[in-house]
Formats: structure tokens, sequence, C-alpha cells
């Protein structure tokens, strides 16, 4: 074929009508290429009747791949909507499948939060991965009818010492600040671990949270015949076209620019102003539904919106502004271009409408109509390029009951426990032992300070901050008048997860839950982001679905529903997945958020009483000071739900009624590591003994300060309120050990009959190695 | 002394927000003959001595590895001015 003929016959394609397509059954289309499976792509030929043209080919790929269409994880997911009760619905005012979920708060108030994953776009390039990441979930919470108030980070990257490490951290903590910090919203709180198994596959998740009165809660749907459809904000460039130098054989144009997918910019400036531009839009009343554009853009967003809609949509493409005008419809529809939104606005609302955007200097186009055809009809200058139901395109995708097993090296795994290793012997045993043990701890790369990354955040912007990280949860006031707020914290331990999903899961919930209640709040609800490997693999599969089984158990049992989240799957190199990483975000509620607790002593605590409530058993399977040694193996923490209720009960009532002033909950490093955090957090010492702890629950002083048994808290009593603490603690039948008291005058933790360490010795290796390794 | 300047654009089909801003700045301020600003960046690497072509392949290098992102820039000039 010469140049003339292949140009002439791209030209054709370009233009590939539904018409056309009728005519021409036998063109090949690259549906392999665009990512789907030949089974998929003939469920998309029996849906349409035809072959389907190269803008619906475009459509179903992006919205049938795992990451919209949840195809490996759907059939697992639906337990989370299933293992509810009806007191878990009472407050839940939006479920999943919105953009986020919405929970009521009281006095008209409600909240929004949703976490998600921008896993391999920050990989790939971490600056704008991460700063994306944080404008995309900040658009679902805006898309509720909220405003959006804060963001969080729980951050995963690979060994500390690997130099890929340091690319990807200085980028995405860069990234995150400069999105988060422009946007005005505090960052107040998340993880950042490093473990070698995410070298090749980082995780970088994202959570906002957003208020609102309840008659602004907005839905995504396009209903009323009649109704316009308008997209606005930014314009649309090739930004994350996943794959789509395939389509190529679309374009007749050679000279434009050819390096996809390109990567997408974030535009912070341009995102501050689409929040108050839509809030307003929401005071007016100006939207009957609105959605916003993340992955799989303009495919998403029309069909999300025609299919949760009571008719059809009629859209010309033309009329999407672009950037870069070499752009095919296919690469229009597929574009990933960030800060924008479609919007549902009903004809007498046009003007008003208008007269918003040009208020806000934001750029719209009028795309197209609301139908009574129960058909999604897209147009390229008039001519029809995509006819479908658009429900087969957001939500009849293909539901895969891919197979999984139990994996065979999970028994010898499991068997391996740190005890009765090699990395298990010569434990520390004597005080300078043990002080050594704690020192190593607090600095290693997972226990140390993390202020160089949260240092790079505003905590406080917006005055609405109340605690923030390092604190065990993050909260922001809600209401100035009543000083009603709320609490979120995000927990994940890949670690336990991988000796145990089941359970790795409801240890992840546990934590979440424990540090809500532990800063005083009422645990409310539940987003998650659950990262994995490939599901075509049997053994990461397993790790899933017991994952999620065991996630959805716990949710109900505590009594907290999951209202929202995102599955990551194919984190993996090779054949090596992550381990299966579930983090859990929990969101909680503070009458008054004056009375929440802070996780340290403060200098007027002198001689208030430090308690350990909860028991403490021989558990350093999976624990940080495993890790410390190389080893994993055994099996994590017990998991006892009704003993974390049980201890969020006595925390939150203990804040409500005035009885602790400081607490901190017990997670990683165990014992040892929660009283160093408490006494480094604004440097007060005290002094603690472990004999009754050890008489009492049978361990070792080691296994006192190292073991990471769950249920557990340290909380600083007043003298005045110790009867009545105990009395509580007595009433529920709830463990609780008196360990000494905090002691103003001193610089040191003392453990008596163990060790006295200096905290300025223990702050330098804490806070010592995140700036050794970064700068 | 001679200097080696490294010219770097971002990619044309990646976003530039500081080019969009300007965009939007110039017609409030009365110029209005230009319908796209592309902003991109300049460095200016002294070297004591002669330029030998090691100095600007290593330059080049540089350019590619450090003052520019090969994901979302290009590295458009690299040339030697003389003062």
């Amino acid at each position: 074929m010469s140049a003339a003929e292949q140009t002439a016959e791209q030209k054709k394609f370009n233009m590939d009508t539904v018409a056309n397509a009728a005519a021409t059954p036998q063109t090949e289309l690259p549906w392999a290429e665009l990512g789907l499976k030949h089974n998929e792509f003939e469920e998309v030929v029996k849906v349409l009747g035809r072959r389907p043209t190269a803008a619906e080919l475009a459509m179903y790929s992006v919205m049938w791949s795992e990451h919209c269409s949840y195809k490996s994880s759907k059939n697992h997911l639906r337990q989370f909507g299933d293992k509810v009760t009806e007191e878990m619905k009472k407050d839940m005012l939006v479920g999943i499948g919105e953009n986020a979920g919405v929970t009521n708060l009281g006095d008209g108030w409600a909240v929004t939060f949703k976490i998600e994953s921008h896993n391999s776009p920050t990989m790939i390039e971490p600056y704008q991965g991460a700063a994306t990441g944080i404008g995309g979930i900040v658009r679902d919470i805006i898309s509720m009818g909220a405003r959006p108030v804060a963001v969080m980070d729980p951050l995963r990257f690979g060994a500390i010492d690997h130099p890929d490490t340091a690319r990807v951290i200085h980028g995405a903590v860069a990234g995150i600040g400069g999105y988060g910090n422009s946007l005005g919203l505090p960052n107040i709180g998340g993880e950042v671990v490093f473990d070698s198994v995410y070298q090749g596959n980082p995780l970088v998740n994202a959570l906002a949270v957003g208020i609102m009165r309840h008659e602004d809660i907005r839905l995504a749907n396009a209903s009323g015949l009649g109704n316009k459809v308008v997209l606005f904000g930014a314009r649309t460039g090739g930004d994350g076209i996943g794959g789509a130098s395939i389509l190529s054989s679309e374009s007749f144009d050679d000279t434009k620019p050819s390096k996809r997918p390109a990567v997408q910019v974030g535009d912070p400036f341009a995102e501050k102003v689409l929040i108050e531009c839509c809030l307003e839009l929401f005071k007016g009343s100006l939207v009957e539904g609105i959605q916003d554009l993340g992955a799989a853009g303009i495919s998403c967003a029309t069909s999300e919106l025609a299919s949760n809609g009571d008719g059809g949509m009629d859209i010309e493409l033309t009329s999407v502004l672009l950037r870069d005008p070499s752009l095919t419809p296919g690469e229009i529809l597929m574009s990933e271009s960030q800060e924008r939104m479609m919007a549902v606005v009903s004809p007498q609302n046009v003007a008003a409408f208008e007269a918003v955007m040009d208020k806000w200097a934001v750029e719209y186009s009028w795309l197209g109509e609301v139908t009574d055809t129960n058909r999604l009809v897209i147009k390229w200058d008039g001519e029809v390029i995509v006819d479908v139901d658009p429900r087969t395109v957001a939500h009849d995708g293909p539901v895969y009951d891919r197979p999984y097993a139990r994996p065979q090296w999970q028994d010898a795994l499991q068997a391996d426990t740190f005890k009765a290793s090699a990395a298990g012997q010569n434990l520390p045993a004597t005080g300078a032992e043990l002080r050594a043990a704690l020192v190593e701890l607090m600095a290693s790369p997972n226990m140390c300070s993390k202020d160089w990354v949260t240092n790079q955040y505003d905590r406080y912007v917006g005055g609405n901050t109340a605690l923030a990280t390092p604190d065990d949860a993050g909260v922001i006031r809600v209401d100035e008048e009543t000083g009603m707020g709320v609490a979120l914290a995000t927990d994940a331990n890949g670690r336990y997860t991988y000796l145990d999903p089941y359970h790795g899961a409801q240890l992840a919930l546990s934590e979440s839950y424990r540090n809500v209640a532990t800063s005083g709040a009422i645990p409310l609800a539940v987003s998650d982001c659950l990262n994995f490997g490939s599901p075509e693999d049997p053994d990461v599969m397993w790790q899933l679905a017991e994952a999620i089984r065991g996630l959805s158990d716990a949710c109900m049992e505590l009594g907290v529903p999951v209202t929202g989240g995102n599955v990551s799957l194919y984190n993996q190199t090779g054949t090596t997945a992550i381990h299966p990483t579930p983090v859990v975000a929990m969101l909680g509620k503070f009458d008054d958020i004056a009375r929440r607790t802070p996780s340290g002593w403060r200098a007027d605590a002198d001689g208030q009483a430090i308690y350990l409530l909860g028991t403490t058993f021989d558990e350093l399977d999976g624990s940080e000071f495993a890790n410390i040694r190389g080893h994993l193996g055994g099996m994590p923490p017990k998991v006892d739900l009704a003993a974390e209720k049980t201890l969020g009960a006595i925390l939150i009532n203990a804040s409500r009624d005035g009885m602790i002033d400081s607490a901190h909950d017990l997670s990683e490093g165990g014992l040892g590591a929660a009283l160093g955090e408490m006494a480094l957090r604004y440097g007060v010492g005290a002094r603690v003994a472990l004999d009754d702890l050890c008489e009492r629950d049978g361990v070792d002083a080691f296994t006192a300060l190292f073991s990471e048994s769950q249920a557990r808290a340290v909380v600083a009593v007043p003298r005045s309120e110790e009867v009545r603490f105990n009395d509580m603690a007595t009433a529920r039948q709830f463990p609780v050990v008196r360990l000494g008291v905090v002691d103003a005058a001193s610089t040191s933790l003392e453990v008596q009959g163990q060790f006295d360490l200096d905290l300025a010795e223990l702050r330098e290796a804490h806070e010592a190695t995140l700036p050794k390794y970064f700068g | 002394m001679p200097r080696i300047v490294v010219d770097v654009m971002p990619k044309p089909e990646i976003l530039d927000p500081q080019g969009k801003a300007i965009v939007g700045a110039l017609p409030r301020l009365g110029f209005t003959a230009f319908s796209q600003v592309r902003q991109g960046k300049r460095f200016e690497l002294t070297v004591d001595g002669e330029v030998t072509e090691e100095i600007l392949a290593q330059a080049r290098t540089a350019a590619e590895r450090l003052l520019s992102n090969p994901v979302i820039e290009d590295v458009v000039n690299v040339e030697v001015v003389a003062d």
C-alpha cells in the first residue's frame, strides 16, 4: 500500500461512524492492544450487534478495564454491601457506587470521604503522579456537593537505601505538598512505610474528606429530558491516554505529539477555582447532576451520568474544548486531563450557570442534552460515532470469577515463627540490650520520625485542624459554633496481611478503629483502598478474596459500614506481587473537638498516672522488631474485635468525661514504641515499671516492650481521675495495669530495673533516619 | 568565561500550567496578538577554560539526566555562548 493509500485508509478509519462499522464488519480493530481480551471484544460485538466503531472501542476498552470495572473484584466486593445491618445503614446517606459515600453527622451536617490509589502514575512520574492523585480524589469529594476540608496520604516505598526509592519519595512527597498546599487543604495524616516488596510498585494512596449540609448532596445522574450537558474546567489534552498510541491507526496526521501515553500534569490553582465555582453552582441549585472526570475521562462521565439517569444522552464531541487539536475522537473520549467536571443543567438555569463560569473565568462548552432514547449517542461533526446502551459501558462490563486457592507456600510461611527462627535467637534480655533495641527500633525506617515527609505538607491551613500527624488520627473541626468535628486515620500492615490475609485485613481495620477511638472520636464509617498484585495469579486472588471477606466480616462486627473505596490490582513486578496491602481509612465523629485526646503527655501532665489498657501476649511474628532482624513468618497478632470495641468505648468515654489527658494506641513496635513516641511528642519524660504487666500477662520484659498484641492503648490519667478511670475499666471487665507516672522534671524515659533512656538521644536516633537517606 | 546554555521545554502534549496562566494574563494587559504561551527554562553552565567536545558532551548528558525530566520535558537546545 502506498503512503497516499495508507493515509486515505486511515482517514476513513478516523471517521469511523456507526454506519461505517455496520457496513465494514471485517475491519481489524486493535482491541488486544487496548487491553481487551478476545472474549471481551466478542462481548462488545454481541452487545452492539455489530463491530464497534473506533470511538466505541476506545470507550469499552477503558470502561471495561480492571481499574474502572472492578471485573476481578466485583463478585467479592459485594460483601461490603451485603454484610450490613440496619443499624449500620442509619447514618449512611449515600453508600457504595457513587463518587464517594456520605455519612450523617447530625445537626444537618454530612461528611463525605474516600480513598483511592494513584500507584502506577506515581511510579512513572512521581511528582505529577502523586499530585494528580490528590487532584482526582478531591474532585470526587466536590462532585458529591461537599467542600473538601482535608487530605491524607498513606505511602509505601521500596527499601529505604535503594537508589530508586529516593527518586520516587522526593517526587511523590513534593507533588503531594505542591498540589495539596496550593489547594489550601491541610494534609492531616497517613503513613510512610518502606519495604523492598514495593520497590517496583510504590503505593501512593490519597484520601480526601469534605463536609456539606444535607441539602447539598449531589449525585452523578443525568435525568430530565432536554436538560443540557456541559463540560467545564480545564481543556482536554492527550493526558494519561492508556496505551492510546495504539489508536494511532485512527490518526491521519503524523505531525502530532507522538510520545503517548502522556503524563497527566496537574494544575492545583485551576482545581481551587473549580472547587469554588462548583460550590457556587451547588448553592444556587444550578446543576441537576454532576460527575468529575478521572480515569476514562469523558467515556466514564457520559456513560455513568447517562446510565444513572432516567434516559439517554446526545453529545457532539467536536464541541469539547481541546488543548491539543490533533486528538482523535477516541483519544478525546479516553483522555484523563485533570481539573475537568461534567454537569447536567436544566434549560432555565443555563444563563445562571454561564454567569457563574464567567465569574470564576472557568472555560465550559455545551456538549449536548439528555434524551429519552436510553442510548448514549456521540456525534463527530454530526456523524454518529458512538451509539450504545450506556449501562453496557458503565455497569454491565465483564465480571470474572477468577480462580483462587490458598498458596502452597502459606503453611510453611505460617509455620516459620520468629522465636523459633535463627533471627529470633539471642533476643535482648538485659536492661542495656533492651535499651539498645528500643533505640534501634525507633530509628528503623518504618518506626522513625516521618517529619521529613510531613513537614513538607501544610497541616494547619484553613485553621480547622485540631490534631494531625504524628497524633493517632487527624482531627478537623466541622462546625465552628458547636465544635463538632471528624477524625480520620488510615492503616494497613502488608506484613500481617501477607502472613494471613483474612486476619491481616481485620488488623488494618482494628488499628484504624483504635486510632480514631484513641483520639476520642466515635468510629462511624470506612473507606478502603485494596492494593494487591495480579488477580490472574490464584495466590494473589486468594489474598484478595480473603482480605475482602475478613474486612467485611469485621466491619459488620464493629458496626462500621464501608461507604466506598478503590481496588488497585496488578501491583507486581514480573511474577512477584507486593504484599497484599488493604489500606483502611476510618472516619469518626466528635461532638466537640475540644475533647480530643492528644497522643503525648505535656509538661503540665506532671505526676499523671500512666496506664496500659489491654492484654499483652507473646506476639512477635510479623512485628517491626522481627522486621529489623529481617524475619517475616508465623502468624500475625490475634484479632479481638470485641476487645477493640470495649477499648474504643473506654477511650471515647474517658475523653468525653475528662478522665484522660493523653492516649496513644499500641500497634507497630508495641509498648516500647508507644512509650517512646508519647515521651518524644512534647519532650516530657516518665518513669514506668513493667513488673506488674509481666507478672499478670506471663511475659518477659522483651515481649512486654515489643509484642504487637492488639486492642491495647497507653493513657495518662490525672491523679484526681484515677479511681473513676479504674472503676470504668473494671466495670467493663477490661484489663488495665498501672505502669508508672509522667515526670516533667525528667528528660528521660526510665523503665525501672531495666534502663534509663535519655530523650535527647532517642530523639536524635528517631529523627535522623529520613534526613540521612533523603537529605 | 564561556558558558553552555541549556534550554528545556515541556513536551508539546504536556499541560503547562504556567504558560496557561500567562496566556490568560496577556490580553488583560493589552497584549492581544498571542494565542499560545509555553514556558520553559534556561540553564547557564559556566566553564572555567575552554569548552571541549568532552565538556559539551557532559553538558548534554547532564541536560538529559538532571536538568530535564525526560518524562515530561525535552532538551531543545545545548549551545556554547562566549562572553
